[in-house]
């Protein structure tokens, strides 16, 4: 969710230390990291460390970066890093489990709740206590599952810049977001349902 | 709703189908499945309608100010800061 129409920078400036040019590289990318920090960890002090630490690295490390990726897809990747060994640094057993398969090739894909919805008024989906229980369903995704919705679904990136941020294959990443979307719209539904019978 | 075949085809295709990303020819198929089948058609209406809500969600959400002016003070660059 990076504002595109924002002037481009100069790479050669951000490379040659110009404060300015960097300012305006934090300024434009801060909102977005800081999002995607809140998003996976839930927590709005870590958010905050996990912001300073990723403009820190990237500050400290760009005359090193080559373009292969846009430097928005280069921020990303260590802002979820950071993000990512502070999860670790909490739950390094759950870590060692949630390997790469155990997303992606256990149980099918569960379908179980078939109200339609969609009908409700357009303020009870702003509303702040569908805020709280988006977030709620966003946390009880796994890791793995939880990035790639963020990256793709909620920052908006292809498909193959998300596989660039998170080193995933495209097929990789399509299924985990397969996966990560339909236990949220299941989670969603369930909450609607009851919206739907209030209203 | 599982356990008819073309559901459970659909429901692995869902996610691809709600970005536009699958043959033109797949996409026919999956279309003349919707219009057929009332469950897949809620199915996919309230996944577009999950995601459509996350991102509007969180088109409001911005870096509180004290948050950035901490952050541009840790990075030395709170003198350019506009």
């Amino acid at each position: 969710m990076i504002n595109d129409e924002v002037e481009p920078l100069n790479l050669k400036k951000l490379q040659s230390g110009d404060q300015e040019e960097l300012t305006k590289m934090v300024q434009q990318y801060s909102d977005s990291i800081y999002r995607v920090a809140l998003r996976m960890l839930n927590n709005s002090a870590e958010a905050e460390d996990v912001l300073q630490e990723t403009f820190i690295k990237a500050l400290r490390s760009i005359e090193n970066f080559e373009g292969r990726s846009s430097l928005s897809t280069w921020l990303y990747r260590i802002a979820v890093n950071e993000a990512l060994m502070v999860i670790r640094k909490q739950k390094p057993e759950v870590t060692l489990i949630q390997d790469d398969f155990s997303d992606v090739e256990n149980d099918g894909i569960s379908v179980s709740q078939i109200v339609d919805w969609c009908c409700l008024p357009e303020p009870e989906f702003l509303s702040n206590e569908t805020r709280i229980k988006l977030n709620e369903a966003i946390q009880k995704l796994s890791d793995n599952l939880r990035s790639v919705f963020i990256l793709r679904d909620i920052e908006g990136l292809s498909i193959h810049e998300t596989a660039q941020v998170l080193d995933l294959t495209e097929t990789n990443v399509k299924t985990r977001l397969l996966r990560a979307r339909m236990k949220l719209r299941e989670e969603l539904s369930i909450y609607f349902s009851d919206r739907l019978m209030e209203n | 709703m599982e356990k008819h075949l073309h559901c459970k085809e659909f429901v692995n295709t869902i996610s691809s189908y709600v970005d536009g990303d699958l043959s033109e020819e797949l996409c026919e198929e999956l279309d003349k499945h919707l219009s057929e089948c009332d469950d897949c058609r809620i199915v996919v209406n309230t996944l577009k309608k999950t995601i459509d809500i996350y991102h509007k969600q969180a088109e409001q959400d911005k870096a509180p100010d004290d948050v950035k002016d901490r952050l541009f003070y840790r990075l030395n660059l709170e003198n350019f800061k506009k």
